[in-house]
Order: C-alpha cells, then structure tokens, then sequence
C-alpha cells in the first residue's frame, strides 16, 4: 500500500522532470521559474526513493520490487539530469551531447554501430578471451605441481602485466597484421597472466585435509583435479574471467587505435573524434558500455550458479 | 574369536592374524629451529579384530602415529606393515577407512554426494553406493539430511556425515582419530554403542584415538598409552572386559579398576618429565 502511493508520487515526479526537461526552450537556465520547478521535483524525487530504499532494507512484501525500482528511478533521474544540463546550458554538441541525441544516433546507425560491435566484439574479443582464458588455465594447471616454474613464470607475468597495451598494440598489428586477428593477440597477453595467476591460487587453495583425503582414497590424478582442486579453484577462475571481460574490451578497443580496417569500434571513436561528431563517439561507448556489463552480469550470473556453496555467495542467498 | 595375546609389545612380525605391524618406528618431523622426535622407537601389533585405542596428552604422537599407517607420513626409520604389505599398497587396495579430526566434507556437495565420493572413486556401482549411504546415514542418524549440503548443519552433524562417509565403504581396518571429539556427550554416547555395534557384527580392526579415558575404556580391547617428548608407548593394557559391551558398563569395578590403570600409566609418565 505504502509502496504503491510512493512509488505512484516517484513516477509523477519523474515525468514532470522529463516534461520540463524537453518541452523548456533550449537555453533555459535563465528562466527561474521553471528551473525552481525542476529542482523541486528532482529533490522530491530523492526523497521518495530514499523512501521507497527503505523499504528495500525491512523485509516487505515490497522489498523485491523497489529493490528494482529504485535503481531504475535512479538511473533515468541521472540521465534527465544530464539532459536538463546540456539543453538548459545549451552545452555545445562536441563537449557533451545529450542523451537524447545519443539515442537518436545510435538508433540512426544501427547497422554502422552492429558492424562494428561484430568486428571488435564478436570476433577480436571473444576469440581473444576464449584462447587467453584457456592459455591461463592450461597453463596454471601444468605449472601447480611445478615450484620452480611458479618461481620462473610468476615475475615474468608481472612482468608481462605491467607492459602497457599502448606497447604492444603497435607490435601486434606488426605481427598478425591489421584485422581483428592483432587485436584478440592483444586480449590474450592481456587475459593469460589474471586467469594463470588466479587458477594457480585456486588450485593452490585445496585444503590440505581434502588433499589428505583424495589421497586416501586412492584417488588418481584427474579424479583428485575433477572433483577436488577444480571445484575449489572455481571462486578464484570466476573472478579473472569477470575481470579478463573487462579488461579484453578495453584491450580491443584501444588496441584498434593503431592500425585497423576502417570498421570496429575502436577504430570508430579514434575516426569520429577526427570529424568532431561526438554524438557518434558517445553512442559507441554505449554500445562498449553495455556489452561490457551484460557480459559482466552473465559472468556473475553463472558465477552464483556454479559456486553456490562459497560463503561469499550463500550468505548473500539466505 | 580374539585370543588374548599378553606380550603385545616387542612381539616378533609374522602372523597371519596381525593387520598393523610396527617395527623400531621412528619419525622425526625436521622443523625449522630443531627436529621433533614425533615418534620414537614404536613396536606394536595390532590383530585382526582388534579394537585399539591412542590416549595420551596431545603432541605425543598419536595422529602422526596413526598417520604413518594410512600412509600419510613416511617413517624416517624402522618398518611397518599393514595387512601384510606396505602402507602404500595397503592404500592402494583401499583396504582402510580414515576418519579426520575435522570433517572434511566437500561445500558443493550435498551429505549424500559427500558419502558418495569414496564410492564414485573406486568404481562402485550405483545402487551399491546407495544402499550404503541410507544404511550408514541412518546408522548416525542423518537420514533426513542426506539433501542437505554440510554448511547447512552443526559441526556435530558434519563429524557424523563424515564418520558415515568412512563407513560406506566398509573397510577392513578403520581408523578414527579423535571422531567424536567435537560432539556433545548424549550424540557421543549413542555413537559408541553404535560403532560397537558395528565393530562386533563385522569383525573389523579399529584404530581409535581419543583424549577421553572412559571412551577408551569402553570401546577398546587394547589400549594404547602414549607420552611425548619424544612420542613414544608407555604402556599398551589389554581389556579384561568382555568383547560384548554396554553403557551399563561404566558403573562396573572392573570398568573404574581399568579406568585408574589408564590414569596411573599417563600419570606416571608425567612424573618422569
Ligand atoms: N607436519 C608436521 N611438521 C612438524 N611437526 C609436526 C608435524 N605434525 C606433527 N608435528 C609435531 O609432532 C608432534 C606429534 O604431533 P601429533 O601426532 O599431532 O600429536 P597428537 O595427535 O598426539 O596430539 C607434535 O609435537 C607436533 O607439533
Ligand atoms: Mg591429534
């Protein structure tokens, strides 16, 4: 009941906010009136969502729905927020564009935008991810039994990690030329060395007990990695593969800004900021943005599926 | 059916009946500042059958002892045998059961899974393993949690999974150290009597190490008495309880004479430190 007027009271809020923001002249700012107006319900707004935030913390019927309200509120306030600023001020186009005008480029270069994602996304990101993840854990796993390789390869990875991309990238595309292939060369170096030095610490992980206990057992070699070290090691794989997908966007991205076919989206950005069409830069970084945090977001997803039992998640569920 | 056998110490090797020999056994742990003379000069028998209990003061050797027999340490001197063959091959024909002092179930999988584990790893088959896991897992009384997964029970709860887990694959020597240690003394009780209950109807050797003089009292048909500094056997007591036993027992001369026997051997042994 509680909810439902708040909620109801946060919406109203919201479309006053959106009504002001695009039917006030450009320039706006001046015009004290509407902008009294505007800042009024913005900050009626938080504080319904304060409210409504509450309700998240008691355990009501409720909580599950504001849990995802207010974060949605929240999100659209911010970008009616950066709407109302650059249409009030009239921010020129090339220092901020407004939301709004980013929606309506992206919209208008569906095709361009997809292209692009297709080449830095689906073919240099992926491929890289895949073969530098599956390096990192092939290789953690013959070097575990190892010390004197752990000795050997650990300082040449942080020796590796801290060569910065703006390095390699060039010499990549030397290599491996100037597709998508140079650039998953760049996700890989980037991805191996998080991926190896997390699996070895999972692998490494084993309580000496449950080691005590394969052993026992009569355990053989893989029946001791298949149903002891991995599924330990899993809590420590899904936190390099959640940073790797990070990390490997950035690497393609930036990596496109040496050398590249006039299609991917780094090649874009680096191609639009030339020509001052900033609309177009921004609406690729929302396209990088999102398939960012929905790769993050499967990652967790599946995270919380396979590592259920880890006290990190199974606190969170009850 | 168990022939009493005095001279349990120093006795020579070689007897049919005979499922743990140690001989002149030694281990020395090389620790950074000085070596640990974890066990000294070891000679022991234990005979198919047999129920034998560890006591002693902690750090006199009694895990590391029982350690050595399931392979899990390797002595620095001296030999010991187990079933006739070495600990590794006694091992390797999965020929003994460990329960550990905490109980080493696996998070991701349930109490069931858990007891399945030993099972899946030597090839047994389905029905098999299940036939075991609801025998045993009712034995200790966890029938109804056998679809939880042990972070949802008691610390109790799990050392009972875990000694179930040792018990599905119904081994010829089992070796429990400090298995109950943990539990509070009703659920103590009813595991006593339960794996007395075991032991008479299968006729397995038993290895048990307890810090509790009337459990050993209770359980043992040999008991074991062990100092430290270096670890070594003071005395090994032969019961002269009768096989078949009952908590009434405890309120007997002959289990309190028994009891202060234990008593004085680790007392006089402190006198000598
Ligand atoms: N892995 C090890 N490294 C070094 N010293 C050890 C190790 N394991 C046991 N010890 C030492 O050996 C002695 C006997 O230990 P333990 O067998 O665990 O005794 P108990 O089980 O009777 O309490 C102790 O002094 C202990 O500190
Ligand atoms: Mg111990």
């Amino acid at each position: 009941m509680n909810t439902r007027i708040l909620t109801l009271a946060a919406l109203v809020c919201v479309c006053l906010q959106s009504v002001l923001v695009f039917q006030l002249p450009i320039g706006f700012y001046q015009q004290r009136f509407w902008l009294l107006l505007l800042a009024l319900a913005v900050m009626a707004c938080v504080y319904l969502m304060q409210r409504l935030a509450n309700i998240t913390s008691s355990r009501s019927a409720g909580a599950k729905f504001s849990q995802l309200l207010v974060p949605a509120l929240f999100g659209f306030m911010v970008l009616m927020l950066w709407e109302a600023i650059v249409r009030g001020f009239n921010v020129p186009l090339v220092l901020m564009p407004a939301p709004s005008r980013i929606m309506s480029t992206l919209l208008n270069n569906l095709p361009t935008l997809w292209a692009d994602f297709q080449q830095t996304y689906l073919k240099a990101v992926i491929a890289g991810y895949l073969m530098g993840c599956g390096l990192g854990f092939v290789t953690a796993k013959w070097v575990v039994r190892s010390p004197f390789l752990q000795k050997g390869l650990l300082p040449l990875g942080n020796f590796m990690a801290s060569i910065p991309i703006i390095g390699i990238a060039p010499i990549m595309v030397m290599w491996f030329g100037f597709d998508w292939q140079s650039k998953a060369a760049v996700v890989v170096i980037m991805t191996f060395f998080p991926m190896l030095i997390n699996t070895l610490a999972g692998l490494k992980s084993v309580d000496p007990l449950h080691a005590d206990l394969m052993h026992t057992y009569a355990a053989g070699k893989s029946q001791i990695f298949f149903k002891s070290q991995l599924p330990q090691a899993m809590p420590f794989i899904f936190n390099a593969l959640k940073l790797n997908s990070t990390l490997a966007l950035i690497g393609a991205i930036v990596a496109e800004f040496f050398g590249t076919p006039i299609v991917g989206m780094g090649f874009r950005i680096s191609a639009e900021v030339g020509r001052m069409n900033m609309d177009m830069v921004w609406a690729t970084i929302f396209v990088a943005a999102l398939a960012g945090s929905l790769s993050y977001g499967a990652l967790a997803l599946l995270e919380r599926w396979v590592t259920f039992w880890h006290p990190s998640i199974r606190d969170k569920r009850s | 059916m168990n022939a009493l056998h005095p001279d349990v110490m120093n006795r020579p090797t070689t007897s049919g009946r005979s499922m743990v020999e140690v001989n002149n056994l030694s281990l020395i742990f090389e620790a950074n500042d000085a070596p640990v003379h974890a066990l000294s000069e070891i000679n022991l028998t234990i005979h198919k059958g047999d129920f034998v209990s560890f006591i002693g003061p902690s750090g006199c050797g009694k895990t590391t002892l029982l350690r050595v027999i399931a392979d899990l340490e390797q002595a620095t001197s001296g030999e010991i045998k187990v079933g006739g063959t070495s600990p590794n091959d006694a091992r390797l024909n999965r020929m003994y059961g460990y329960v550990f002092q905490a109980p080493a179930l696996f998070p991701w999988r349930t109490i069931r899974s858990n007891c399945a584990l030993p099972m899946e790893i030597s090839a047994q088959s389905k029905t098999h393993q299940h036939a075991q896991i609801d025998k045993y897992l009712q034995m200790v009384g966890l029938q109804d949690f056998h679809n939880k997964f042990p972070w949802q029970l008691s610390g109790g709860m799990q050392q009972r999974a875990s000694i179930a887990r040792a018990l599905c694959l119904e081994p010829e020597l089992l070796l429990m150290d400090e298995p109950f240690g943990a539990l509070d003394e009703i659920t103590r009780d009813h595991l006593n009597i339960e794996l007395l209950k075991i032991w008479e109807a299968t006729g397995k050797t038993l290895v048990f190490v307890t810090h509790s003089i009337p459990e050993a009292v209770l359980l043992s048909t040999h008991i074991v008495v062990m100092s430290p500094r270096p670890g070594r056997i003071v005395k090994v007591i032969e019961s002269p309880l009768p096989r078949h036993k009952t908590l009434a027992l405890r309120d007997t001369d002959a289990f309190h004479a028994l009891a202060s026997e234990i008593r004085q051997a680790l007392a006089e042994d402190h006198q000598l430190d």
